[in-house]
């Protein structure tokens, strides 16, 4: 067990180092930092002056490991853009995004579970159908679509929602919320909506394939058999055996849904550190782009490691021949 | 978005008659599911509209020299107030007829999505099927590989090929090389769940009688892998690929939306619809609302395609 | 004690009964890069520190010189090299600091120190000097007629605060250094910062000690600023009547704006003009398909090419109107624009096929075209247009559309061949746009030439500009210098852009035409 878990950690490690290399290799293709930060009226001089002090002039590797060396003790230097620290500025926008996260996750989560045990229940009735395709509506729209629809619709068009940004934020600590004011919440809906959606259909779809295998078994017709009544078949014994899955997969996801709410704070003008990234991208802030995603990766391995933990401790069969994460 | 689908076990029937059984099976369940024949012929009738769109649209809009500004903005129907040019869809800001570029746009897009699928497909099954056959350090590094990039969202995937293909393709192919730079980077970001699922099926498969038999009358690895095991894990793929299509084509509109999708002369559906969003407020609801009913439609129908598949490749279930 | 408070209690009871509390909610694309008044010389950062910080010399919203912080400036009678300004008294900071002439001094040194994004703007100043405590000497090298159009943007510091807050030097913001001064401040202008986080929300409240409390309207005594990215957010947030005022309301929602009630859109013209640059400077060019010879070094090539655009059509169906086309890379506000020169563009499709053909690129070639995204006015669109138009005398041209992060380095690397530039030119004088567009690329002029174009003559007469105290003999080197660009056809001009803001009812305001809005100006009922 414990050799297994250093193997684990040993490999992660080394995904964090290839990530590094590969989002550090990236920079280098996606514009040059130096005209941005110099006015328009600026001097071929002070062009070298800047590459020296940044250490542009240097090579890749040596850019790279000072790189790595920095980012082993928590230091992922200084914005370009905003001249402060990242660590800095990433603990000040990551509140943001782990709360419209959170809530579009149990969105996901607990819309997904009721809509999927209905669909699987109701297998062939009427409104099932309709649920399972108009579900499929909501992942056959890109995202950026179906916010700047849903911003018309409430914030345009019918004045109920704000269009943009978290609304009033209360602070506490080094933490700001949104939670305790009206305005945060309202300003919550439409992006959690909107970055909620795909996993919720995904959750859906899965705990009801879940749930009809579930449900075919033997010991629930033995416990339909026995007469016990439906509801409790249905939640006390299918329920619970479908739970497993699902709550891996949430946990994979939660990791992808910090991922793409780039698109959703770049919609929403939400403050986040998706949209951190994208300003970062159009102001070739090298700093912040890699300490974004050196942290996304941070966060991916780390549940993805968690997650093939608990398998090995949870199933003893995967001992002997360990299966894959996903499934 | 790379995403896991939900995607079950492959029964563990015997192959032949397995085969044959689903066939016939599913001719049956397709003559009697409604909504998966009217998605088949929606998809047909799109992919024909894409493919025949030389014969049928009546503008080329990726002619630049063809087009006339002032036809820009021409609601649907009616006649342009300048030059008194009628178009079916309307034209967009650009003056481009929005019914051809909508025919022209949706080529690149299925081109894209079908080439990246079978991008991620042939790549995800022999890497599966490597890692979950040979093992060892084999399977390991394949998985860990999986893992890097499951951390890298399908976006940064992307916008990485993109910057570097453009600094290494002549300026003059660079146009072409969007197109390619999608494809690569929607399928390397796509490869992932068919390698998951393909080795946990093989893993499942490799220790039954069957494979133990075949492999003391002295097959080869390569020709087990190739016609004993693929054969079984064939269904879960096929589902992903579906799924996986639709999923690439809304992928390559997202990457429009960031500004690392087809090019503007040459849209693809995704690009028309950046291009159409600008429009929303200001009355002009042509250039958006037909390119985005047109990806919903061909989405829509795809993913309904899948979903019935899935079911209906599901003894299971029936 | 208690006194004390008792007094505080009915000061604020006072303040707030006289003064009824606007608070103007202000959204635009981008947000200020640095408080530091002298680290950036960028539009965006140059109007938020204007709320706070005060120039010598502002220009008022139709873009007139108004007197700030010094009160009347002249040359010397004796000495044409020296300016005298005298300040204006009984100003202070918002610490409570006076105002004086060592400020000035201090102020000027610092923005032309090293670190200093403005010190090129100070060039041809030598020396300042106190003569007293209100009265300040700028020494030039040289005549210098223009100096003033230079300090519009220079804002004052107190010297006190720098040095006991460590920010003496200007912050380095390309070493991403973090200063006192960059994310405080503590100028005399009539907003004061109450909080700031950069690219989310910055919060200012009026300065109930400002110098020009009686002088303007004031109306606005509280400002929230959010910078919105996303265009149709940013339409969605004052539609939706979440945001009073937007910078830059897209030109196709201008209509949906106005018809809306309780909004307005005002509209002027920019400070800028848009145009294509070529290079004619190589012998041969990489992004065409032409080999051995490069096609834009023959001035017909490119007459050709600006004859094919139909400026008429762009402003008219990508500009919906909100243009002027242009046929000079001078927007009518810059000494030395004339109207005949700005309306040279003809477009005369078969002449221009005519002039390829005489060329001998009658078949035409190809080139790639670079184009920014995310920095003017529908750059893209225009850029799309062109390829259509230029595609009627046979140039096949390959439109490359990027964020201006990337787009820029290529024109001042010199590493494209046609490229779309937008210009503005805030000392409102010919000479900056020979100094950065017209000058040899060098050290210290013609950065943004991106054209090779290198003529010896040329060049001396622009350096000679600056030093020209004969007005008139300086406008007559200015049009002697148009007359050869426009001759070379260096640029191919499009237009020049007009500003829209839309705002609600209750503000009321001029555009101005360098797109920065002072608040206190504005007025609210």
């Amino acid at each position: 067990m414990l050799a297994y878990i250093i193997r684990r950690v040993f490999q992660s490690a080394l995904v964090l180092l290839v990530v590094g290399l590969v989002a550090f290799s990236m920079f280098s293709f996606v514009g040059d930092p130096v005209d941005n930060m110099l006015g328009q009226e600026r001097t071929q001089a002070d062009i070298e002056r800047l590459r020296e002090t940044l250490g542009l002039d240097q090579p890749f590797v040596v850019q790279y490991w000072r790189f790595l060396e920095q980012a082993a003790q928590g230091n992922f230097g200084l914005s370009y853009r905003q001249g402060r620290p990242v660590a800095e500025i990433l603990v000040e926008r990551l509140p943001a995004t782990l709360e419209l996260a959170f809530v579009s996750g149990l969105m996901a989560l607990f819309g997904g579970i009721a809509l999927g045990i209905f669909t699987a229940i109701r297998r062939r009735g009427v409104s099932a159908n309709i649920i399972m395709t108009a579900s499929l509506i909501g992942v056959s729209l890109p995202t950026f679509l179906i916010g700047i629809l849903l911003i018309y619709l409430f914030s345009v068009e019918l004045g109920w929602l704000p269009s943009f940004g978290r609304g009033e934020v209360t602070r506490i600590g080094n933490w700001t919320t949104g939670f305790l004011t009206t305005s945060g919440l309202k300003a919550l809906i439409l992006p959690a909506i909107t970055l909620g959606l795909y996993q919720m259909t995904l959750i859906m779809r899965l705990v009801r394939t879940e749930m009809l295998e579930v449900l075919r078994m033997d010991y629930i017709r033995f416990a339909r058999a026995r007469g016990i009544r439906e509801k409790s078949v249905n939640f006390r014994h299918a329920l619970k055996n479908t739970l497993v899955p699902v709550i891996t997969i949430t946990g994979l996801q939660l990791g992808s849904i910090i991922a793409f709410a780039i698109i959703t704070e770049t919609v929403f003008q939400w403050p986040g550190v998706g949209l951190l990234f994208i300003n970062a991208i159009q102001f070739v802030d090298i700093p912040v782009m890699a300490a974004y995603l050196m942290m996304i990766s941070v966060m991916f391995v780390g549940i993805n490691l968690i997650v093939d933990m608990l398998y090995f401790a949870i199933d003893p069969r995967l001992r002997a021949d360990r299966t894959a994460g996903g499934h | 978005m790379a995403d896991t689908t939900p995607i079950t076990a492959p029964s563990p029937a015997p192959p032949s008659r397995l085969r044959r059984a689903w066939e016939s099976d599913l001719a049956w369940s397709f003559r009697h599911a409604p909504v998966a024949m009217a998605s088949f012929f929606v998809v047909t009738l799109l992919i024909l509209g894409a493919v025949l769109a030389p014969l049928i649209a009546p503008h080329d809009p990726f002619d630049p020299a063809t087009l006339n500004l002032m036809n820009g903005f021409t609601p649907p129907g009616q006649a342009n107030a300048f030059t008194g040019e009628l178009f079916l869809l309307g034209t967009d800001d650009q003056g481009r007829d929005v019914f051809s570029t909508i025919l022209y746009g949706m080529r690149i897009s299925l081109f894209v999505g079908f080439s990246a699928v079978l991008l991620a497909m042939v790549l995800g099954v022999t890497l599966g099927l490597l890692a979950g056959y040979v093992g060892g350090w084999t399977e390991t590094i394949i998985m860990r590989i999986a893992d890097v990039q499951l951390t890298f969202p399908a976006i940064l995937v992307a916008m990485l090929i993109f910057g570097i293909a453009k600094g290494i393709t002549p300026p003059e192919y660079r146009n072409e090389m969007a197109i390619w730079v999608l494809i690569l980077a929607i399928g390397l970001s796509d490869w992932v769940q068919f390698a998951r699922v393909v080795r946990g099926a093989t893993l499942v498969e490799k220790n039954k009688e069957y494979i133990q038999a075949a492999r003391l009358i002295g097959r080869t690895p390569f020709s087990i892998m190739l016609r004993h095991i693929l054969p079984n894990v064939l269904n879960p793929v096929l589902v992903i690929a579906t799924i996986s299509l639709a999923l690439a084509i809304i992928a390559e509109a997202t990457l429009s939306f960031l500004g690392v999708g087809a090019p503007p002369t040459k849209p693809s559906l995704g690009t028309l619809i950046r291009i159409g969003q600008e429009f929303m407020f200001s009355g002009e609801w042509w250039i958006l609302l037909f390119p985005a009913a047109t990806l919903l439609a061909l989405a829509l129908s795809i993913n309904l395609l899948g979903d019935w598949l899935r079911d209906a490749l599901n003894p299971r279930l029936r | 004690m208690k006194k004390t408070a008792f007094l505080a209690a009915a000061l604020l009871a006072g303040t707030a009964i006289g003064a009824s509390a606007e608070t103007l909610r202000w959204a635009r694309a981008g947000d200020s890069l640095t408080l530091d008044p002298h680290a950036q010389n960028e539009g965006p950062t140059h109007t938020l520190s204007h709320q706070m910080y005060e120039p010598l010399i502002i220009r008022d919203m139709t873009g007139a010189f108004q007197a700030a912080l010094a009160t009347d400036w002249a040359p010397k009678a004796d000495n044409p090299d020296v300016w005298v300004f005298n300040l204006r008294q009984g100003v202070t900071f918002h610490d409570g600091a006076d105002f004086t002439a060592e400020d000035v001094v201090f102020s000027i040194n610092r923005a032309k120190s090293e670190n200093s994004n403005m010190k090129e703007l100070l060039n041809s100043i030598v020396e300042v000097r106190a003569v007293d405590d209100h009265t300040v000497e700028f020494v030039t090298d040289g005549p210098n007629p223009i100096l003033p159009s230079n300090l519009t943007n220079l804002f004052m510091m107190d010297k006190g605060w720098a040095e006991a807050n460590d920010s003496v030097d200007v912050q380095q913001v390309e070493a991403g250094e973090k200063t006192f001064a960059s994310s405080n401040t503590n100028g005399t202008g009539p907003y004061k910062l109450v909080s700031r986080e950069p690219d989310v929300k910055t919060v200012l409240t009026l300065n109930e000690d400002y110098w020009g409390n009686d002088a303007f309207p004031l109306d606005v005594t509280e400002i929230v600023y959010t910078p919105i990215q996303n265009a149709a957010t940013r339409v969605a947030a004052l539609l939706s009547g979440e945001v009073d005022f937007i910078q830059d309301v897209p030109v196709q929602d201008l209509n949906r704006v106005a018809q809306t009630d309780g909004l307005v859109v005002k509209t002027a013209p920019q400070n800028r003009v848009i145009f294509f640059g070529m290079n004619m400077g190589a012998d041969d060019i990489e992004n065409d398909n032409v080999e051995g010879k490069n096609p834009l070094a023959d001035v017909r090539v490119r007459r050709a090419m600006s004859m094919a655009i139909n400026r008429d059509a762009i402003q008219q169906v990508v500009m919906r109107g909100q243009s002027a086309p242009a046929g000079m890379i001078a927007p009518p506000f810059v000494n030395g624009w004339t109207e005949e020169m700005d309306s040279a563009s003809k477009t005369d499709v078969d002449a221009a096929k005519a002039l390829m053909e005489e060329a001998g690129y009658g078949d035409g070639f190809s080139i790639q075209l670079d184009c920014p995204n995310d920095r003017y006015v529908n750059d893209e669109a225009i850029c799309q247009a062109a390829v259509g138009m230029l595609a009627q005398i046979g140039v096949t041209v390959n439109l490359d559309a990027k964020p201006k992060a990337q787009h820029f380095p290529l024109i001042t690397n010199g590493e494209t061949d046609f490229y779309m530039l937008g210009w503005g030119v805030p000392t409102y004088d010919s000479e900056y746009i020979f100094n950065f567009l017209v000058h040899t690329r060098g050290s210290d002029r013609g950065s943004w030439n991106g054209t090779g174009y290198s003529n010896p003559e040329l060049d001396e007469m622009i350096v000679s500009l600056s030093s020209e105290t004969d007005l008139d003999k300086r406008n007559a080197t200015i049009q002697a210098i148009w007359d050869v660009v426009q001759e070379e056809q260096l640029y191919i001009p499009i237009h020049h852009q007009v500003l829209n803001w839309g705002m609600a009812e209750k503000v009321g305001t001029e555009v101005s035409p360098e797109d920065d809005p002072k608040f206190k100006f504005f007025t609210m009922n």
